[in-house]
């Protein structure tokens, strides 16, 4: 209150204005209040949004960086789709998000459907434990999971100590094993967001539902088919949009863990767009797939959103 | 009764099961990072001998005092500076009908799934033609702008939740919208600044692909960076990589501590609002 009274004796000529923008000569002075957004828009326009546009361009010619740049029109596009080392990335990446996405949710899920029932004490503690692997740079997270995959790693470890000693291996240095390997360090990273998005929006339920249900004699099942899974829509909906675009973004955890190898078994479009512009000098090729990339993604988010807001 | 009994402790059980696999990669790292520098280390072990001799290494052999720096001169510039914008803008975003207002906003959410493989290229570029590729200036000026669209659709969030007669009464009284949103509303805005502080910082610390591009210089860059480079030359001695690695995480999970609340409020409601 005392803010209110003290603003009214400083503001100057109070009258004066109000009239003036009450009768209307609404005009430029309409956009003034754009004054405001101006200097975030400019920072977001000059170094993202112009950026963007500008790697479009360059995604048309054949440039190593430094001498002159040939126009080849659509040429790149064509290498990253007939290459099948690009196509395999993309797959990758799209294998990736199995991983990164899919185990997360159906992980979160079953824990909200074991949990929701009812609430327990001690919660905070395990949600800050569970929120821990979002919190951490993905390199550390990658670079603990390299050693632990490692020949003396804890994977080795554990499956010795069981007495699966014909299945130790270098996990990220095997062809076969080497993409699941790094998806699951996702998966780890991944989960413990999904399931808290999901439990914190299991409490929003009306519990009056819950025992509608259960006066109707359901069992746990139905109950959370019929009443946890629809009232989650939409942090399904969020859930997945978060954890594919850092599934097909990916480079962090795959740089640092397999850099692409054994081969080329691992490698994501994020390696090598990096790759193909600063150690191969292929700017333009690395435009195209940073292109193709980012299509990708919006096309997927832009597929989620609309899937499920099917509701009214 | 005895079923809902079960049920609570099974319960219990699976969450202490989840919440292992959690830990069990920490604790690997940090056991590891206590052994004796060069040492072999297998899997999870109690190390024989504490020693800190890894952390020393890494701290001034290994120039991770420097990387930290590096790193909080960063974010030091990148989180002021975007609260700051992202402030101004959802004001007028959230509280002003301003013509065309909503398209301005759906253009900055629009930035959400911007990929940084989608800017790098041409920033490279672009920073070196003016002269600021290898310095701060680069990596503080781009991530200003990448943390722009969540930043202003969460500022103005807020700004649409406070009551519109709060405003009013001081707009009746005469107020210009600068002294409304300094005197009224940024008083109410310490929470959700709070908040995306916390995570503009987390954002900015674990930066990794931009930071790799835009400073080529290793003894410039980040801590993450830093890290991700010197992964490369230390790959057999495991105990200082491990010691480098703690170094990295140590700050923004003691963050991570202290602020949980503003954090997991801010990742879960960030990420349902977005």
């Amino acid at each position: 209150m005392s803010a209110l009274t003290r603003l009214k004796d400083e503001a100057p000529v109070p009258s004066a204005r109000t009239p003036q923008r009450a009768g209307g000569r609404g005009g430029l002075r309409r956009y003034k209040g754009y004054l405001w957004v101006l200097p975030a828009l400019v920072f977001y326009v000059t170094f993202a949004i112009l950026p963007a546009f500008h790697t479009a361009y360059l995604s048309l010619f054949d440039w190593d960086g430094v001498t002159l740049a040939t126009w080849v029109g659509l040429e790149n596009y064509g290498e990253v789709f007939s290459n099948p080392d690009y196509r395999n990335a993309v797959g990758h990446a799209l294998l990736l998000v199995a991983f990164f996405s899919w185990i997360p949710i159906l992980i979160g899920l079953l824990m909200v459907g074991l949990l929701s029932r009812h609430r327990r004490r001690g919660m905070t503690f395990y949600r800050v434990l569970f929120f821990l692997p979002q919190i951490v740079p993905l390199v550390a997270v990658g670079i603990t999971w390299r050693w632990m995959y490692g020949d003396d790693g804890v994977v080795n470890q554990l499956l010795r100590g069981v007495g699966l000693d014909g299945f130790t291996r270098a996990w990220l240095g095997d062809f076969d094993f080497a993409l699941p390997a790094v998806g699951l360090v996702g998966t780890w990273a991944m989960s413990g967001l999904c399931m808290m998005l999901f439990l914190s929006g299991v409490q929003k339920v009306d519990t009056s539902l819950y025992e509608a249900v259960r006066l109707d004699g359901a069992g746990a099942v139905r109950e959370f088919v019929t009443v946890t899974l629809p009232a989650l829509r939409g942090e399904i909906a969020v859930a997945m949009t978060v954890t594919t675009v850092a599934a097909l973004a990916s480079f962090d955890i795959v740089y640092v863990t397999t850099s692409g190898g054994p081969g080329s078994q691992t490698t994501v479009p994020g390696l090598l767009v990096y790759r193909l512009a600063f150690s191969e000098g292929k700017v333009g090729l690395a435009a195209a797939i940073a292109v193709v990339l980012s299509c990708l993604i919006l096309t997927i988010v832009f597929a989620i959103n609309r899937l499920t807001r099917t509701d009214p | 009764m005895n079923l809902q009994r079960t049920e609570r402790w099974s319960g219990y059980v699976i969450l202490t099961l989840l919440a292992v696999g959690i830990v069990v990669p920490f604790l690997s790292i940090f056991f590891a990072s206590m052994q004796p520098s060069g040492s072999t280390v297998t899997g999870l072990s109690w190390p024989d001998q504490w020693s800190l001799d890894n952390y020393r290494e890494a701290w001034t052999v290994a120039g991770f005092s420097g990387l930290i720096q590096n790193s909080f001169i960063i974010c030091l510039g990148v989180v002021p500076a975007t609260l700051l914008l992202s402030t101004l803008a959802g004001y007028a975003l959230g509280t002003m009908r301003l013509p065309g207002g909503n398209a301005v906003f759906m253009f900055f959410v629009a930035g959400l799934t911007i990929p940084v493989e989608l800017i790098v290229v041409p920033l490279y570029f672009n920073l070196d033609s003016v002269g600021l590729l290898n310095t701060y200036w680069a990596v503080i000026l781009v991530e200003i702008a990448l943390f722009m669209p969540f930043s202003v659709f969460w500022m103005r969030t807020h700004f649409r939740a406070t009551p519109p007669e709060l405003m009013e009464a001081a707009r009746v009284d005469g107020a210009s919208p600068g002294m409304i949103l300094r005197q009224i509303l940024l008083p109410l805005a310490r929470p959700s600044l709070m908040t995306l502080a916390v995570l503009v910082f987390m954002w900015s610390w674990n930066q990794f692909l931009l930071v790799l591009i835009l400073i080529q210089d290793p003894d410039r860059r980040t801590a993450p960076a830093g890290l991700g480079y010197f992964v490369g030359q230390h790959t057999t001695n495991i105990p200082v990589l491990s010691a480098g690695t703690v170094i990295v995480i140590l700050p923004i999970m003691l963050l991570y501590l202290a602020f949980q609340r503003s954090f997991i409020a801010g990742l879960l409601q960030g990420a349902l609002k977005g």
